[in-house]
């Protein structure tokens, strides 16, 4: 795990402006992958905002990850027209390729799975996304196939 | 004529990316270092045929336009050679639409009426010039010459704009109250939180045009007598936040947005905000409270946001699509807009087209058209031609609605009589493959888990419904399980806060109406009629069997038996019904019931 830095919120941008605690979270999660206890306990120290709210935002909504990652985030879409065209043998095509469930990271913290509500690409039905790309059209073994590039990638 | 003049253009939304168009964009860009000065290489978002993807086009200068389906990279070197030097000879095979009215897929754009989508496909998104090229922030411009927000409220109320988000409110109604309403400042609100799984309007108008939906935001602020304005987008729609932070700086930078707009007294800022995964944001207190940095919980309204939003102050949401049409109307006048469509609702609706349908994508119809019209007009009818069985409209607060009443005309009342709603547009074609009582667990297992949990019948309620539907999915309903259903849905319905809670048993609701039969099945036989529901499942293995041993190796449970060159076994009592050996089977022996 990488050294501890200290962050200071008060000269960040978002520091005054009203609203600012879901975008700082977001800001502290892109930089460190999930939410650190001592992350959120600067924000209450420098923002006045009680660590009950900060935990209450940080747990509501979604996005939000209390436990670190790995270094890739699949996302298997489970929305209507992935759902009709077979996203459960997706899910259990990537479940079975990387050997854990949804939510879980693997063990060479490479990827976590997650499923997701939709990404709208319904017309490419059934789809995935990996990180910021969004693969669609997929079958179970053309998924294992997208999974093993990022794989490969890794090694090489 | 030049080479030069003549424009090759790659389609990128995010379908077209999902699809490899990155690729192939890559590709002409190689081919194009040899020859720079052969064609202009360009992008465009989403051109709404998604089913064809990647899509490029070449636009001549002189104004013929060619369009090409499924240009993967590879395609690219034969498909410039046949352009190469200002010479139009289009590859046949692959031409998809073109502006002499050849192509195979001319028929997808015959019947539609492009509004909301005027702009997608033809301009560059991140860049302003094409938009200022289409007549760009002309509206705005004229508006704030006139400088007369009550006139512009009046046309937009006289072109009968209703909300697109899916209530249907009169748009030009709503700028009226906020405007009207007292308080020191007010807000414009863009809600383009698209949740509803199957939906991807927002997305797509984002990504391909949004310069639209800032000016119609613009002008909205300009009505209101708001200054700043915020739209707030799904974190999951990376592309469409990229090209929105784009336009916001580039109208920015050349004052379209901003301090005294056009040199008038009119300032207008537009802030980005990133939803962070909440299903139930799309309501609209429920975004505000989001916006506000809080957990994103409805409350109860009155007071409506137009009183009292945003930091307490008067605020007008409206939808993205709603936003883009009111460029159009202001410039097109409200008689244009309203000559369009039913007695009441008017203009024209983008729709999502998805599911078991050929030609998957965005449309764009009037008002008044039929479902039918839609689905085999538009677009093609059935994939691998099943037979349609129900299209799902308004996502998991509408329902599901049967072939037998596919002469249903698309407006907000008719559609309501159905017992769906409208919604924003996601319309989910299903075929007879697709098994109505999984339908409805499926949006009921989004709801319960998407509810935000202040309302005991939305939290627990939906909970309770989803497990009478797993059950019954799973070979374990029980008599008095379609009764307690309803019941449940009419709690859960009368005493919830908000949309989400409110319209969460529709789906259930419209598919006991209309397929009563498929839950009898499911219960009193245990079968499922569209032999989707795994656990109702019996597999048996018929005499096209030729013993070639894939199904045997592929059991996982040991209950498959037979040598080799001859028929198989399965042997009931060891089977656990997981489908393995149907998908191993390339000779369709296994049958399923």
């Amino acid at each position: 795990m990488q050294p501890h830095r200290r962050y200071n919120f008060r000269n960040h941008h978002y520091a005054g402006e009203e609203g600012k605690l879901i975008p700082l979270l977001q800001q502290v999660q892109t930089e460190d992958g999930y939410l650190r206890r001592e992350r959120l306990l600067e924000i209450e120290e420098q923002t006045g905002i009680p660590l009950t709210q900060i935990y209450g935002v940080a747990t509501f909504y979604a996005q939000f990850r209390l436990k670190p990652v790995g270094k890739h985030i699949v996302r298997v879409c489970h929305g209507t027209a992935c759902h009709v065209a077979g996203a459960n043998d997706i899910s259990a095509a990537v479940q079975k390729h990387l050997g854990v469930e949804h939510g879980e990271t693997t063990g060479d913290r490479l990827f976590t799975i997650e499923t997701v509500s939709c990404l709208g690409c319904c017309s490419l039905a059934p789809a995935v996304m990996v990180d910021k790309a969004t693969h669609g059209n997929l079958s179970p073994s053309s998924t294992v196939k997208v999974l093993k590039k990022y794989q490969k990638g890794e090694r090489s | 004529m030049t080479g030069a003049e003549t424009r090759v253009i790659v389609g990128l939304g995010t379908c077209g990316i999902a699809a490899g168009a990155e690729d192939t964009y890559a590709a002409i860009e190689r081919s194009l270092q040899a020859a720079p000065n052969l064609f202009r290489l360009g992008r465009t978002g989403c051109v709404g045929m998604c089913y064809q993807e990647p899509l490029v086009e070449v636009r001549a200068g002189d104004g013929r336009r060619y369009v090409y389906g499924k240009i993967s990279a590879d395609k690219v070197e034969k498909l410039l050679a046949a352009h190469h030097g200002g010479d139009l000879r289009p590859v046949a095979d692959w031409l998809i639409w073109a502006s002499d009215g050849t192509g195979s897929e001319i028929g997808y754009f015959a019947k539609q009426k492009r509004i909301v989508l005027r702009n997608c496909g033809e301009i560059d998104p991140e860049s302003l010039d094409d938009y200022l090229q289409v007549n760009g922030y002309q509206a705005l411009e004229a508006v704030l010459e006139k400088n007369d927000p009550e006139a512009t409220i009046a046309t937009i109320t006289e072109s009968g704009l209703r909300g697109r988000g899916g209530a249907g409110f009169l748009t030009g109604m709503k700028w009226r109250f906020t405007r009207l309403a007292q308080g020191a400042r007010k807000f414009i609100i863009c809600n383009a939180d698209e949740g509803d799984p199957g939906a991807f309007m927002d997305r797509s108008v984002l990504e391909g045009d949004p310069h639209s939906v800032l000016e119609g935001m613009a002008i909205a602020g300009f009505a209101i007598g708001a200054d700043h304005g915020y739209v707030y987008v799904r974190a999951e729609y990376p592309k469409a936040i990229e090209r929105l932070t784009i336009a916001i700086a580039a109208a920015e930078q050349r004052g379209f947005l901003g301090d005294h707009v056009f040199g008038t007294d009119f300032s207008f800022r537009i802030t980005l905000k990133e939803g962070a995964g909440a299903f139930v944001c799309g309501e609209e207190t429920a975004l505000i409270a989001s916006i506000e940095g809080r957990r994103g919980m409805p409350r109860i309204r009155p007071p409506f946001p137009a009183t009292k939003g945003l930091w307490e102050s008067p605020t007008s949401i409206n939808n993205v699509e709603t936003f883009a049409n009111v460029p159009w109307i202001l410039l097109n006048s409200a008689r244009a807009f309203n000559s369009l469509g039913t007695q009441n609702s008017k203009g024209t609706k983008v729709f999502a087209m998805a599911g078991k349908i050929r030609r998957g994508g965005l449309v764009e119809v009037p008002m008044g058209i039929s479902i039918k019209e839609i689905i085999y007009g538009v677009c093609d009818g059935i994939k691998d031609d099943r037979k349609f069985k129900a299209v799902q409209m308004g996502g998991p607060s509408g329902g599901c609605i049967p072939s037998e009443l596919q002469d249903t005309v698309i407006d907000y009342e008719s559609i309501n009589r159905t017992g769906a709603i409208m919604g924003s547009g996601g319309l989910v074609v299903m075929d007879e493959t697709t098994c109505m009582v999984d339908v409805a667990r499926f949006f009921l297992d989004f709801t319960q888990r998407e509810s935000c949990g202040k309302c005991t019948f939305c939290r627990i309620g939906t909970k309770r419904m989803l497990e009478v539907l797993t059950r019954v999915t799973e070979g374990k309903g029980r008599d008095g399980d379609i009764e307690l259903l309803e019941d449940l849905a009419a709690r859960v319905k009368n005493s919830s806060l908000c949309g989400l809670g409110q319209t969460a048993p529709n789906p259930v609701l419209t598919t006991l109406k209309y397929f009563r039969s498929e839950y009898e099945a499911h219960i009193t036989n245990r079968k499922c009629p569209a032999h989707h529901c795994q656990k109702l499942l019996t597999y048996t293995i018929t005499d096209d069997c030729t013993g070639c041993l894939l199904c045997l190796k592929a059991c996982p449970s040991g209950a498959i038996t037979g040598k080799r060159k001859e028929k198989h076994v399965i042997d009931q009592e060891l089977c656990t019904v997981c489908g393995e050996c149907y998908k191993a089977c390339n000779l369709d022996a296994i049958h399923k019931d």
